[in-house]
């Protein structure tokens, strides 16, 4: 019985089980690598300015992810509440995504300018304040917490050897850019941008 | 609408996604069959098959699988190539069906706007007036306004600090049907600039002066002073008599509606706050996101509830 070799040599059996398990990503995921809808960003999508890109670090620390998805599906009852489906063309500069799988919130893909920056402000400091049955916790220390600036321009190049066009120019100017700013004032710059792009193509 | 669907998949990827998937079907159908074994009768001696694996004298007999795991087995891959014959999953082949998921959505929408534009062309023919007393389109206009607009005004409409009160007869830029449209379609930017420069002195002088145009005044000698700094400065917007100027969304200050005094806040402070650093209420533009028949029951909705008896 030749399984048996199988069975008893787990190294061999570990190989053989990523052989198996590699056909679904070959044919599902490896073929979008070199498709233009995935990798070509849509008409119009430009990188994250230095404020975004650090309000953007600020989602991701907070745990935004965990509760709001990026992702309006193609159903109507989406596109009715959040506006026009996501595409792949419009995440071309996200690394990593912050798709989310989870929505305890709303959907924020194309929350960006559907609030004033004012009820965003509000509604970090205490969403009680300006939704009373909300349940989602208060974040008062962005309103406190300033950046340093200091990490923005290595993130930027990182993001610029992963593909994303951001020039030397910008990325020298960065840590000026943002030094001193509340962490707030980043947050809801990022928040205010997502979902811009497309907002009119309903 | 963009194409995003659109570009096909070059042939390439196209035949290594047809090889692949139906290369896969194949080895699990190959796999199941080539070993498959269905003797289970014991020999002469009534011993039976083990496949040898013994542990503290426990053999393993070596039966064939069980009918039904097996005929599911079988099941799922006819199943999987039906459902490739069918649906889009083998490179460029769409499926017999056409289905895509933008299809479905296209129908989604397009059986939704069949059921229900009607009924909004409908209201749409009726005067925003009018329209704010028919009890069953105010219906409709009430969960779109929870849906939209009460994450600002609140869901009784009467706002909150910033968010202006929509049940009150104060208007920034006007309670007529057609200002009301205007404000909902296109949104609304008030500016007030910061009046820092005037100096503290001047500031405490004008905070006087315009809460006595309200008759809320607690030094009548300094609102005497920032008459003069009023006139030359406030006016421009809030005209003389500080009533205000809808055009550009200035607040009437002779009235009792406060935008901006915070619950815990005097009314003094909160003025004296807006004269120090300026005020930038923005009210995003709603026409994108629901539409011009919507926009129109809504405004009805906004309408009648500084109306209501």
């Amino acid at each position: 019985m030749r399984h048996e070799i199988v069975e008893k040599n787990v190294g061999l059996l570990a190989v053989l089980i990523l052989v198996v398990i590699s056909f679904g990503g070959l044919a599902e995921i490896v073929p979008l690598f070199f498709q233009k809808q995935t990798t070509e960003p849509v008409e119009g999508l430009e990188p994250l300015s230095p404020l975004e890109l650090a309000g953007r670090g600020v989602y991701r620390r907070e745990g935004c992810v965990g509760c709001h998805s990026q992702m309006v599906r193609p159903f109507r009852a989406e596109t009715e509440r959040y506006g026009p489906y996501s595409v792949a063309g419009e995440q071309v500069y996200e690394h990593n995504f912050l798709w989310g799988s989870k929505r305890t919130g709303p959907d924020l893909a194309r929350v960006g300018g559907r609030y004033s920056d004012d009820w965003h402000r509000a509604h970090l400091y205490n969403p009680r304040d300006v939704v009373p049955e909300s349940i989602m916790p208060a974040y008062p220390w962005l309103f406190e917490n300033t950046l340093s600036g200091e990490r923005i321009d290595d993130e930027m190049r990182v993001m610029q050897k992963l593909g994303v066009p951001y020039t030397d120019e910008q990325i020298a100017n960065a840590s000026e850019e943002v030094r001193g700013e509340r962490e707030i004032t980043a947050l809801v710059a990022y928040l205010q941008q997502l979902g811009t792009v497309l907002k009119d193509s309903r | 609408m963009n194409n995003f669907w659109g570009d096909s998949l070059s042939s390439f990827w196209s035949t290594w996604i047809i090889v692949i998937t139906l290369g896969t079907i194949g080895i699990s159908a190959w796999l199941l069959f080539a070993n498959r074994k269905t003797d289970k009768t014991p020999d002469a001696e009534g011993n039976v098959d083990t496949t040898g694996h013994a542990a503290d004298g426990i053999e393993e007999y070596d039966n064939p699988l069980p009918r039904w795991w097996f005929q599911l087995y079988v099941g799922t891959v006819i199943f999987s190539l039906g459902y490739l014959v069918l649906y889009p999953g083998l490179g460029n082949f769409a499926g017999l069906l056409g289905w895509s998921q933008e299809s479905q959505w296209e129908e989604e929408v397009a059986r939704a706007e069949e059921r229900f534009a009607p009924i909004f062309a409908q209201y749409q023919e009726v005067p925003i007036p009018e329209l704010s007393q028919d009890a069953e389109a105010m219906q409709v206009a009430e969960r779109i306004f929870l849906n939209n607009c009460a994450i600002c005004h609140g869901s009784n409409a009467k706002g909150g600090y910033g968010f202006p009160n929509l049940t009150d007869d104060a208007w920034l830029y006007g309670g007529a049907p057609e200002n009301i449209v205007q404000t909902l379609t296109n949104g609304r930017n008030g500016l007030m600039p910061s009046w820092q420069q005037l100096g503290s002195e001047n500031i405490e002088n004008v905070t006087q002066h315009v809460l006595s145009l309200s008759g809320n005044a607690e030094d009548a000698e300094r609102a005497e002073q920032g008459a003069s700094v009023f006139a030359s400065v406030c006016a421009a917007c809030h005209m003389p008599d500080g009533t205000g100027n809808q055009a550009l969304g200035a607040p009437n200050l002779t009235d009792d509606a406060w935008l901006y005094k915070a619950p815990d806040q005097s009314l003094a402070d909160s003025v004296r706050q807006t004269l120090r650093n300026g005020r930038n209420g923005h009210m995003p533009a709603q026409a994108a996101y629901i539409g011009e028949d919507k926009v129109h029951l809504v405004a009805a909705y906004v309408y009648g509830l500084s109306r209501e008896d």
